[in-house]
């Protein structure tokens, strides 16, 4: 008679599922080697895919069991997640869109439930329909997780990616004997403004630079923040001995800047960034001549 | 008065990334409604400092952006949300130079002056709301003088 009364009775769908998984556990994990989602995942032996595959069932019957099919957060998922994980990442890294991973989860399924249904020739009919539905249920979760965690993959990248942008999105570069600019392109938040603070400085020593242009042209907003990290970093570089100038100042910009009430009076600012070059040459003691039709004169 | 043509879009503002969202959002519905450049600017930075109170202050929240009608003036409707601890004295948050953290102070005083319309409701416990409103020209009514 039933020991495990709490959990399944004898006879409910989730007792039956759960007996059957732990009862089919090899031919499962046998047939499931030769799907495609372990055969390509699982390229060196086939013995290892069954081991996989066994692993996978185990979940499945403990979940089953405790009666959470539904909820891709059960605990007897836990075991198998990060399995799940690399395996939907394999997937999805040669290509295959979010659907194709789901339909390779999918053709899991029928290997099961015809297993089920040769199973429990005898069970009644009510039961037999509860089962197979459980079974499907459950089969649907573990779509869910692979997919979840193929898109947990997804976002990783999505972060790699970010920061990689941190890095090239800020270079300094030599513009003359002691002057260096930095054109910043997109938003100034807190992180960026850090990095470029930090590769302006170093540039600064670097180069032994006297004058460091900041040139906002591809910055599309600039909020009390952005205002913010401009100021730290001009009042930073002047420690180091090195003035700042903020060029690239658009029209709408400094309106912008104006109704908001920020106070740029200590920064040296130019419309462009050829001005700036041109400032900063000038306070250097050079200046840019155009030769006029005579050979001679200044501009 | 201006009649509501419907909530274009409901944004979470959860994190850093969030912003950008924001910021591109007002940006693209402003030049759909035919905001000039400086309009659009001052809207989008607007949004910026609301956004980032919400997130910094407000512990995250989100935006509501309607596409707003007035006669033939098109503009639109920002309302930022939060359930944080809300803002005790309104007077001082929304004078200039006064900051609870460790920004310039400029953000909410700023604020006002970028947008046509700016109301702010806030109740310490409960939560802060700001609703700030741009239209594309200058509304048809002339504004009144209080």
């Amino acid at each position: 008679m039933p020991e495990q009364e709490a959990v399944g009775q004898q006879g409910s769908p989730a007792r039956e599922v759960g007996d059957f998984l732990h009862r089919r556990r090899e031919q499962i994990a046998q047939r499931w080697a030769d799907e495609t989602l372990f055969r390509a995942v699982f390229t060196v032996s086939r013995d290892e895919a069954v081991e996989a595959g066994r692993a996978v069932v185990d979940a499945l019957a403990q979940v089953a069991v405790s009666g959470r099919a539904a909820d891709p957060e059960a605990g007897g998922f836990l075991v198998v997640r990060e399995q799940l994980a690399r395996m939907g990442a394999a997937r999805t890294r040669t290509g295959l869109t979010p659907s194709q991973v789901s339909n390779d989860v999918d053709a899991l399924r029928p290997p099961v439930l015809d297993l089920l249904l040769a199973d429990l020739p005898d069970a009644p009919a009510d039961l037999l329909r509860e089962s197979s539905n459980l079974l499907t249920v459950l089969m649907g979760t573990l779509r869910v997780l692979v997919l979840e965690t193929a898109l947990d993959e997804g976002q990783a990248l999505i972060d790699r990616q970010r920061l990689q942008l941190l890095e090239v999105a800020t270079p300094v570069i030599k513009l003359w004997d002691g002057i260096v600019a930095v054109p910043l392109i997109g938003m100034l938040d807190s992180a960026r403004s850090q990095v470029v603070m930090e590769t302006l400085l170093e540039a600064v020593v670097e180069q032994q630079a006297r004058y460091a242009i900041l040139d906002i042209t591809g910055v599309p907003t600039v909020d009390s923040l952005v205002a913010q990290h401009l100021m730290k970093t001009v009042a930073a570089a002047r420690l180091m001995g090195a003035e700042c100038v903020v060029s690239g100042i658009r029209p709408a910009i400094a309106q912008t800047i104006v109704h908001l009430g920020l106070d740029l009076g200590t920064v040296v600012t130019r419309a462009t960034l050829a001005d700036a070059l041109a400032h900063a040459l000038r306070k250097l003691g050079s200046d840019i001549v155009t030769p006029s039709a005579g050979g001679m004169g200044e501009r | 008065m201006d009649t509501a043509a419907g909530v274009q879009a409901c944004l979470p503002i959860r994190s850093d990334m969030d912003l950008v969202w924001v910021r591109q959002h007002v940006r693209q519905a402003a030049g759909r409604l035919g905001f000039g450049l400086v309009d659009q600017t001052k809207l989008v930075t607007a949004a910026s400092e609301l956004a980032r109170n919400t997130l910094v202050h407000g512990g995250g929240g989100q935006m509501e952006a309607a596409h707003v009608v007035s006669g033939r003036v098109h503009g639109l409707r920002l309302t930022f949300r939060d359930e944080g601890p809300g803002i005790a004295d309104l007077e001082r948050a929304l004078s200039d130079g006064y900051t609870s953290g460790d920004g310039l102070g400029m953000g909410l005083g700023g604020t006002r002056r970028l947008v046509h319309e700016f109301a702010i409701d806030s109740a310490p416990g409960v939560g802060t709301t700001v609703i700030v409103t741009s239209w594309a020209s200058r509304p048809p009514h002339p504004r009144e003088v209080n």
